[in-house]
């Protein structure tokens, strides 16, 4: 199993914790950092893998940072319409009750 | 609260989610084409010495042209959200704040240009570039020494869609050579050049700008 692997694999776990924290957690804001997390975990699978045999691929290096970008952006964009939410409902959760 | 049986079941489905991904990466065959390979056959018409930033802005120039779109989407629709009638004035900061202010900012450009030019050969280029000068705008900001967010001018409008229109434009003159942005070797380094500049300064202020206006009217909601 080479170093690339390595990175894939805990890239591939970080995925799946946030999505698990993006199904289980209410309050947007940690939803929100959840959400990062899953592209985090994203990001790492596209570059372990393709350099899971040595040498970097410059391909999906400028599509990771391509993605960081975007993500950043997109949070800001969910973060401003959290806090509309809050400001128009004050509520902090996007359903009255969890469980529905 | 979520019930314990629901959140169980979750937690074990991404679990055994999780290991059969593992365990598919592991089983992966090689690809079938080599993209390194690719890259590096081109590298010399790419008008650039640096793999990453010739796949940025030439092979899949595109994607970037898109990314940029999206980027200015994304303030559009903050600014959208959180438009407000009267701009706050920004607090005169304190003395040695805006002392350092001044003596930072300019450094923080001096390294955005850097940044810029040494893409060419080595890591680099203009989103990390336009990251130091985002976070030099949201210094001089917060210092209140470039007040511009709170009522953004026309300069500011302009300089936050340049970099996508300037890359626009190139695209739309390249069309006549019958694809989307394939540089014609010779002019590929310039025209890299003078796109990378204009998304320079645009993702600056469009970074800066993401954090000012989340940050603008924080404080009258308490």
């Amino acid at each position: 199993m080479s170093g690339g692997m390595i990175f894939a694999g805990a890239g591939a776990v970080l995925f799946t914790m946030g999505l698990v924290g993006v199904v289980l957690i209410g309050p947007l804001l940690r939803r929100i950092l959840a959400f990062n997390v899953m592209g985090s975990g994203a990001f790492l699978v596209l570059v372990g893998l393709a350099q899971r045999d040595g040498g970097a691929d410059p391909v999906p290096q400028a599509m990771v940072l391509t993605g960081i970008v975007v993500a950043v952006a997109s949070t800001a964009l969910a973060l401003a319409l959290a806090r509309r939410l809050h400001r128009l409902t004050g509520r902090t959760t996007l359903s009255a009750t969890d469980d529905d | 609260m979520i019930p314990l049986l629901k959140r169980a079941a979750v937690i074990l489905a991404a679990a055994s989610f999780a290991g059969a991904l593992v365990f598919a990466m592991l089983d992966l065959p090689a690809p079938g084409v080599h993209l390194p390979a690719a890259v590096e056959a081109n590298m010399a018409a790419s008008g650039v010495a640096h793999p990453v930033t010739a796949v940025l802005l030439n092979f899949r120039g595109y994607d970037t042209l898109l990314e940029v779109g999206v980027l200015l989407l994304a303030l559009l629709g903050v600014l959208a959200v959180g438009a407000r009638a009267t701009p706050p004035a920004p607090a005169p900061g304190e003395p040695v704040k805006r002392m350092f202010a001044r003596l930072a900012a300019p450094l923080m450009v001096l390294v955005a240009v850097y940044l810029l030019w040494a893409g060419a050969i080595q890591p680099g280029g203009a989103f990390q570039a336009g990251a130091v000068l985002g976070a030099a705008a949201v210094l001089l900001h917060l210092t209140g020494i470039l007040p511009g967010w709170g009522a953004p001018g026309l300069r500011l409008r302009a300089g936050l869609a340049a970099g996508f229109l300037i890359f626009l434009v190139v695209a739309g003159a390249l069309l006549a050579q019958g694809a989307v942005l394939a540089y014609p070797p010779a002019q590929a380094g310039r025209l890299i050049l003078l796109i990378e500049a204009g998304l320079t300064v645009s993702l600056g202020l469009i970074l800066a700008g993401l954090f000012l206006a989340l940050s603008r009217d924080s404080g009258d909601e308490a």
